[in-house]
């Protein structure tokens, strides 16, 4: 029992969290715009762990990570708007589901086709290709017009609200926590630290690269899936090479390698430029003062490394020795060989 | 020491969330006497410029009322909030809780594009707050539902108003020649020919070519001027316009050419040359109407903002402004549902653009002028035209 309430505390926090909310919610203290609010921060906290996969765990450097959110915002919009328009009551949840699931799939199946190619060859490829990637899928996206094309598609349900979005997050964050702690998560961080090492030591760096970048992009898909069911409205411009950015932003401010750095640093800077709306004129250079302050004083990130106790598993109980705690990575590894 | 700082910041942060929410609970208390009006405009981002334009133009409604209302012999205060959308949908639908959850305004002017409009108009008309979106062509914005309005004209609609120019100009017949790829183009041809024809016209050719990668319009071009129009219409995106302006000239075709008003861009006349000389395009306006009310307008303006000539978005919000000040005077009651009713009731109200009536899809039925260029590619303005 004790060791159950161990495991699933972080996702009681969640629901905790939730009725909370709900609760604030309904005597008025918080109204729709801190729930609009949160909604995105639980998309750009999906996106940015899935990011983080890549960039922080992988040491890949993916760069239009917004090109897997519009494949999957179109895939899921697709779906319910225009396959399974106007269904009765009953049926908006699966079709919602399997619109996301839809939108995750055509996201990581464009995924590997260009991860393929460019994940085969060692150094900043995928950089390139990513980059490119997300500016063709711009470009042809904006060219199909049963889908609205540069006009965008309107006209989407308002299936997600903060219940999906917060359930789908946690479900992200356990997911990638425990690929991270798997021989999975073991083999991408060695491909980080060392790629030739790593195929010395027998791991096969092609397919872990193109697996943790396709797992990525299946997440990136959902999350824009869910982007497009809270807007309502996309189009191909709201996922250009500024939306890509903000999401590395996001995660290298939260600091990279760390899941927990991803959910402070996509929370907070989601979150702070509505809280500086007061500076008005101001907001902006405010707002990009404080990210020059937080990458002066911690270079590595907010959290650079380091993980909260509930994203993290104990190496104790996994195995004798901890792999890697803290600063002391290089130590805790040669201890183990 | 880095530590205590990350701690000083958080707390900073804390503490700025703090004093937020004390300033709109002080707010929500008690007073009833004032009336807030948003206006969402992209103040930071890459459209700053039109932000700008838009801030400057609600700002000499500001002005002038001096934060004092009155309405039906009750002086009520009046306060405008600005709120910076970045020109992002995520921003705008955050924007708009917070105008309608938070700040309680009873009605929104802006914003300027139709993708934020779109994405932020269900959340207005969910919450029946009224809003006035200021240049979103886009005919879906209206659709989103009965509280939605805008303040500049369709796209189709300034067909009607070349069709009306053209006419009244004298020219009995007109040949078109269109991108049947783009639905700015298309929709403006359709209208175009409707109106024209009722008015008793003919469209001796219509020539068609399919996307902005064409460059040589010869052919077409060949065909209208073989049909011998007395003007010819090219209702197409500016893109293209210069080269098909200078390859019309090229051609031999002499007659008035009368374009949309995406010709509204000094690119077009660098790229056609001296060929843009006497080429026509409606407009939404012009600071050199020399309607009363525009020239109030602009001497207003000029004043307020040292010398500064407003343009189209300034203009555009003025309008959006003053039409809900007009539903406020007009509305039975101070109520959100009263000042939508008093908004799509506006029957004949003296804007810069002329008079103005909305329509039943709560588009506004308004004039535009006429902007003609001169052969160094400046335009000048000619006459406005009013629907009939």
């Amino acid at each position: 029992m004790k060791k159950l309430l161990k495991t699933f505390y972080p996702a009681l926090l969640v629901v905790a969290l939730y009725i909370a909310v709900t609760l604030l919610r309904s005597v008025g203290i918080l109204n729709g715009y801190y729930i609009q609010v949160m909604m995105f921060a639980g998309i750009n906290i999906m996106m940015t762990a899935s990011l983080n996969l890549v960039n922080g765990f992988t040491g890949q450097f993916c760069i239009g990570h917004a090109g897997f959110m519009s494949l999957g915002a179109y895939g899921a919009a697709i779906v319910t708007t225009m396959l399974f328009k106007n269904v009765p009551a009953f049926a908006q949840i699966p079709v919602f589901l399997l619109g996301l699931f839809v939108g995750g799939c055509v996201a990581a199946l464009i995924g590997a086709l260009i991860g393929l190619p460019s994940l085969k060859l060692k150094g900043d490829y995928l950089a390139i290709v990513t980059l490119a990637f997300g500016e063709i899928v711009r470009a042809i996206l904006r060219l199909i017009q049963p889908i609205g094309g540069a006009r965008g598609m309107i006209g989407i349900p308002n299936y997600a609200n903060l219940a999906w979005i917060l359930f789908f997050m946690t479900l992200t964050l356990y997911l990638l926590r425990n690929l991270i702690y798997s021989p999975y998560g073991r083999a991408f961080i060695a491909i980080r630290d060392n790629e030739i090492a790593a195929d010395a030591m027998g791991i096969d760096t092609t397919r872990y690269k193109i697996t943790s970048f396709c797992i990525a992009a299946f997440i990136a898909g959902v999350a824009g899936g869910l982007y497009a069911h809270v807007l309502a409205f996309i189009q191909p411009d709201s996922f250009s090479f500024t939306k890509s950015s903000d999401f590395l932003v996001y995660l290298y401010a939260g600091g990279s390698g760390s899941l927990t750095g991803s959910i402070l640093g996509a929370a907070l800077l989601t979150v702070l430029p509505e809280i500086l709306r007061f500076l008005t004129d101001w907001r902006l250079a405010v707002y990009a003062a404080i990210l020059v302050i937080v990458m002066l004083y911690r270079s590595e990130g907010l959290c650079g490394g380091k993980e909260l106790p509930f994203m993290r598993i104990s190496r104790a109980a996994l195995y004798e020795k901890p792999l890697f705690g803290g600063r002391k990575k290089d130590s805790a590894v040669s201890g183990k060989q | 020491m880095k530590r205590i700082l990350a701690l000083l910041v958080t707390l900073a942060m804390v503490f700025a969330l703090a004093a937020c929410n004390n300033d709109s609970s002080g707010n929500k208390d008690g007073d009833v006497e004032t009336i807030k009006i948003g206006v969402v405009c992209p103040i930071s981002g890459n459209s700053a410029i039109a932000g700008k334009y838009i801030t400057h133009g609600v700002e000499v409604i500001e002005n002038e009322l001096g934060g004092k209302i009155e309405i039906k012999g009750k002086e009520y205060d009046i306060e405008f909030i600005y709120m910076d959308n970045e020109a992002s949908e995520e921003k705008t639908t955050n924007v708009f809780q917070k105008l309608i959850e938070e700040e309680k305004v009873i009605a929104i002017v802006g914003p300027d594009m139709s993708k934020c409009a779109l994405a932020a108009g269900p959340i207005a008309q969910n919450a029946k707050c009224p809003v006035v979106a200021t240049f979103a062509t886009n005919t879906a914005v209206t659709e989103v539902g009965d509280y939605i309005f805008r303040a500049c004209f369709i796209d189709p609609f300034q067909g009607q108003m070349a069709a009306q120019y053209i006419w009244d100009s004298g020219y009995k017949t007109t040949a078109i020649m269109f991108n049947n790829a783009d639905a700015y183009a298309t929709g403006l041809t359709d209208a175009f020919k409707e109106v024209y024809t009722s008015l008793g016209g003919t469209v001796v050719a219509v020539e068609e070519y399919s996307g902005s990668d064409v460059k040589d319009y010869n052919v077409q071009l060949t065909k209208l001027a073989a049909a011998d129009p007395e003007c010819v219409f090219f209702p197409n995106l500016l893109g293209e316009l210069g080269l098909q302006i200078q390859q019309a000239r090229g051609v031999g075709i002499t007659c008035p050419i009368v374009c949309g008003d995406s010709a509204d861009t000094p690119e077009v006349g660098e790229v056609a040359g001296p060929a843009v000389k006497d080429v026509a395009y409606v407009s939404a306006f012009s600071a050199e109407s020399t309607a009363p009310v525009a020239v109030e307008f602009v001497e207003k303006y000029t004043a307020l903002h040292n010398g500064e000539s407003p343009n189209s978005n300034a203009e555009l919000a003025y309008e959006a402004t003053q039409m809900v000040l007009y539903a406020l005077q007009n509305a039975d009651s101070l109520t959100r549902e009263s000042v939508r009713n008093a908004l799509a009731n506006i029957n004949g109200l003296e804007l810069p653009s002329g008079a103005m009536t909305m329509g039943d899809d709560r588009n506004p039925i308004k004039g535009g002028v006429v902007m003609q260029y001169d052969a160094d590619g400046v335009s000048h303005f000619v006459s406005s035209v009013n629907p009939s």
